[in-house]
């Protein structure tokens, strides 16, 4: 029976699929198996195992039976030996890749080898390694790529990135704009310096192609010698280098070229692969945030003409303004306000205070429309029935369903009091503060405006005297909505109340509590625009007049003409 | 250059004029001070911003009114506008330094302090981008992808305000911009600066100009997923707070006026008031939870009870709210520490720790 059983064993050993081999403590081979002699030849019993196996076998077995394997440390730290057990050992044998495991044989010194053929295991490893790479630093370069829509700061990114995981150097060349070529280069030390060039791209191979965003020729290598001195830098004469294009969303975006040290392992197709896909992130990242500084320098346009200055000296008054629109994201709202500084001094300037009903563009566009009419009819500002009644008619020539309200407010100083003349259309009417306490609502009403064919209003003359403030809103502040319980609107009478605590207050500080009252009421809901402007009569000074005044407030001399 | 007594003087005099709310003398002081000599830089901080200071402490005392408040605040803008012309606002160093935006956040109205870190960088060689009160943090990210500065500076007074500035903290560093923040919200030492993940603090302009003269933060990095976020907050008892804020006010108005007849007799206004004031415990309670800082909660009590106190105000009222939070709140087991501490700290038991006004409560 144990003979048998010896002879299976020693048959199943000797024909296993996997190369086996006993050696002892002076590195003679004792036995070796039929799939190690097919390997192997020479490895016959009694050969020394440096005449018969390759130098890094023999070598592992003579370690592994010099070294005896320390005893399992139960210190963990990180340089220490992992586990006891003798090693497996690796090495190439005819062109594949082995990796040997010992086992201890029955006598001491003697270890019996297993070879198995982990070819394919080592270059899939290898290549997954790669992909992991191409994959985590595909990943790091969406994530900033995305976070900036800063054209310039993210052409910046690209080259970084691709210079520190893709290169040694880079350069993005951006479309050329008049006769120059944006460019952004950075280099070995991670530096990125931005400048635009007047350079012949035609003279790089494969770069005016890129910068031509044809999807056919996507990236190709370039002869190093080829790379001009304006693109490689402080690099010198590069390695190798190649031009990839950088797709846009239909436009260009540019192109990105790559540049490695001599020294450096050439861009191999991987690389390439990893270029490509980094360049097609980079571009959409470019074209995007390219988009939207367009978008964004046209929203400034619309808005920036809505906003005039928050403080003005208007001939004998001040003035101050607030604008906050609705929602956060909406930038053109459909509140807008005008001013119209007299033309001749002691002359009445104008002030427009207006509610569009809408948002976003069209009501800006009707806000154009209204503000352009009313500056066209300046010269009928002395009349402002007659002044509303044409821009009705010029409303009416449009959509119906679109309407204004407004207020119209002509101011004149005279010595040192202020007169008002105001006009409400479908507005509410403004209040005025008195320096001593108490706050009125200017006697003033009327229809609003591009809705009816027949429009009436109502005017007030008011006075201010010094210290006293004529304060008109929109209606996004008395109908903000909130309150501590959450239930409430701000309303005219809560608005009334606070003010009645707020006389001689300066323009722009009443401006912002009447904004901070409604902002706070709303606290984290939903509101209207809103839109706030005080006109205050200047009080005395206490100073007893001593000092110069540091600037003018009434308007220039008679001597000088309007400017 | 002067010395910190003479800077004291020309801060009274400033004081004075502000409070007469008459500017161009205002304005005069802020030129004999250049004209005597006194550097730009601590006429901006140490006179200006010293009279700023005064109205908060004033105010907390009850000896100016909050209309007096404004008028100061108003007065001194004009006179950092006024300055702003003036020779000796010239750049001391070279414009070579890099581009800064400075704003507050959303909800933030207390301006000047921004105001004048603007001016303070700008004095010295950055060009400065100053975006005034209360910016929508839509509005902060849509400027800095158009502008791209090097470097965006925060202020924030009002610890309220902290989740909101929590939030604009993680947009603008989403851009690729570093965050430096600043403003008595941020708490003692700016304690509460690192936890909501602004790159730099700095307790005062001085010494974040001080702080962006030694170098730019570091560009953050490409957030990871879970950025800024707040393990404490796991437990939902901040957002639960939140949400049923207005019915927990409407139910404390509603049992303080059982409890106190004298609050059922009050005008629709004095009911408004304390309304208001029951939402501010409230929100400094929420605020408390989402920094897990008892401290903040109870230095806010502390504070308000002294300012109920200058202005003969019963206290006993802080203490009921308390009471009727807590045997409201009896599932939210962090607030309920939160309100414990307070009430601890408020009846004495503890030393409070000195913790800064948090800033006017409104």
């Amino acid at each position: 029976m144990r003979g048998l059983e010896h002879d299976a064993a020693g048959w199943a050993w000797q024909s296993a699929p996997y190369a086996a081999l006993v050696a002892d403590v002076r590195g003679r081979i004792v036995r070796a198996n039929d799939a190690l002699r097919r390997l192997l030849p020479r490895a016959v019993p009694g050969a020394a195992l440096q005449d018969a196996v390759p130098v890094w076998l023999a070598r592992a077995h003579t370690a592994g039976v010099v070294t005896v394997p320390p005893p399992a440390a139960p210190d963990r730290g990180p340089h220490r030996h992992p586990p006891a057990g003798p090693q497996p050992a690796c090495g190439v044998i005819g062109g594949r890749v082995f990796e040997a495991r010992p086992v201890a044989g029955p006598d001491p010194g003697v270890v019996v080898w297993w070879l198995a053929d982990s070819t394919e295991f080592v270059q899939l490893s290898g290549e997954l390694e790669a992909e992991r790479g191409r994959t985590a630093f595909l990943s790091e370069a969406s994530n900033e790529l995305l976070s900036s829509l800063n054209p310039d700061r993210c052409v910046e990114v690209v080259a970084a990135l691709a210079a520190r995981h893709l290169s040694d150097a880079a350069m993005v060349i951006l479309p050329k704009e008049g006769h120059r070529y944006p460019v952004a280069y950075c280099g070995p030390g991670g530096t990125v310096t931005r400048e635009k060039l007047a350079v012949d791209v035609r003279l790089v191979p494969g770069l005016a192609e890129a910068l031509q965003g044809l999807p056919s020729a996507p990236s190709r290598r370039i002869d190093p010698a080829a790379v001009p001195a304006w693109m490689a830098r402080d690099l010198g004469e590069p390695g190798s280098a190649m031009v990839t294009a950088l797709p846009g969303q239909g436009v260009p975006a540019g192109a990105l070229v790559l540049l490695r040290r001599p020294g450096r392992a050439p861009i191999s197709e991987g690389d390439e692969l990893a270029a490509r896909l980094f360049a097609a992130r980079a571009g959409a990242a470019i074209s995007a945030a390219r988009l939207y500084a367009e978008q964004a320098a046209v929203t400034e346009t619309l808005t920036r003409e809505l906003m005039p200055p928050r403080t003005q000296h208007l001939g004998g008054a001040e003035l101050a303004a607030r604008y906050r629109p609705a929602t956060a994201t909406d930038l053109v709202g459909g509140d807008f306000y005008d001013l119209h500084p007299a033309a001749d001094p002691g002359g009445e300037s104008l002030v427009v205070l207006g509610d569009v009903c809408g948002k976003g563009l069209e009501a800006a566009v009707l806000t154009g429309k209204i503000r352009n009419t009313l500056h066209a009819l300046l010269p009928l500002a002395a009349d402002h029935q007659r002044m509303l009644g044409v821009l009705n008619e010029v409303l009416l020539t449009g959509d119906r369903d679109r309407f204004v309200t407004m207020v119209l407010a002509s101011v004149r100083g005279e010595d040192d009091r202020v007169r008002l003349r105001l006009t409400s259309a479908g507005h509410p009417p403004p209040l005025i503060l008195r320096s001593g306490g108490g706050v009125e609502s200017a006697p003033t009403q009327g229809t609003l405006v591009g809705m009816l064919d027949d429009i009436t209003s109502t005017t007030a003359t008011v006075y201010l005297e010094p210290g006293d403030t004529c304060l008109m809103y929109t209606d996004g502040i008395t109908e903000a909505f909130g309150g501590p319980l959450g239930d409430e609107m701000f309303g005219e009478q809560r608005l009334v109340e606070e003010l009645e605590g707020c006389s001689g207050m300066p323009p722009e500080a009443l401006t912002e509590r009447v904004q901070m009252l409604a902002s706070e009421w709303v606290g984290g809901g939903d509101h209207d625009d809103m839109a706030v402007i005080a006109i205050t009569a200047p009080r005395a000074t206490a100073g007893g007049g001593t000092a110069p005044a540091p600037r003018s407030v009434r308007p220039p001399s008679p001597g000088r003409g309007p400017a | 250059m002067s010395g910190g007594r003479d800077l004291g003087r020309w801060a009274d005099r400033l004081w004075a004029a502000a409070t007469a709310g008459d500017e161009q003398a205002a304005v005069g002081v802020a030129r004999d001070a250049l004209d005597a000599g006194v550097d730009m830089e601590a006429l901006l901080l140490d006179v200006v911003g010293a009279v700023q200071a005064r109205v908060g402490a004033e105010w907390a005392a009850n000896r100016i009114s909050v209309t007096q408040e404004h008028v100061v605040t108003a007065v001194n803008e004009r006179v950092i506008a006024a300055l702003a012309d003036h020779p000796g606002a010239r750049r001391r160093e070279g414009s070579a330094r890099g581009r800064l935006a400075v704003a507050c956040v959303d909800g933030e109205w207390h301006a000047l302090p921004a105001r004048l870190l603007a001016e303070v960088l700008r004095l010295r060689g950055w060009t400065v981008d100053y975006l005034g009160a209360q910016v929508p943090t839509q509005h902060l990210v849509s400027y800095l992808h158009r502008t791209g500065p090097d470097a965006i500076a925060l202020s924030s007074s009002i610890a309220t305000r902290l989740p909101a500035a929590h939030a604009a903290i993680a947009a603008c560093r989403a851009t690729g911009t570093p965050v430096l923040v600043g403003g008595a919200a941020y708490g003692p030492g700016g304690r509460y600066a690192r936890l909501l993940g602004a790159d730099a603090w700095a307790p005062d302009a001085r010494a974040a100009a001080d702080l962006l003269a030694r170098g730019l933060p570091r560009r953050p990095p490409a957030p990871p997923q879970a950025a800024g976020r707040l393990p404490h907050l796991d437990d939902q008892e901040y957002t639960l707070l939140t949400r049923s804020s207005a019915d927990l006010v409407r139910e404390l108005m509603d049992e303080l006026e059982r409890r106190h007849p004298a609050v059922a007799r009050y005008t629709p206004r004095q009911r408004q008031a304390t309304a208001e004031d029951l939402a501010h415990v409230v929100e400094f309670l929420a605020a408390s939870l989402y920094v897990d800082d008892p401290e903040l909660f109870s230095g806010f009590l502390t504070w308000t009870a002294s300012i109920l106190t200058a202005r003969d105000v019963p206290t006993g009222f802080l203490l009921s709210a308390l009471d009727l939070l807590a045997r409201r709140l009896t599932g939210l087991p962090r607030a309920a520490g939160v309100l414990a501490h307070a009430r601890e700290v408020l009846c004495g038991g503890l030393v409070p720790a000195p913790v800064p006004g948090p800033g006017k409560p409104e």
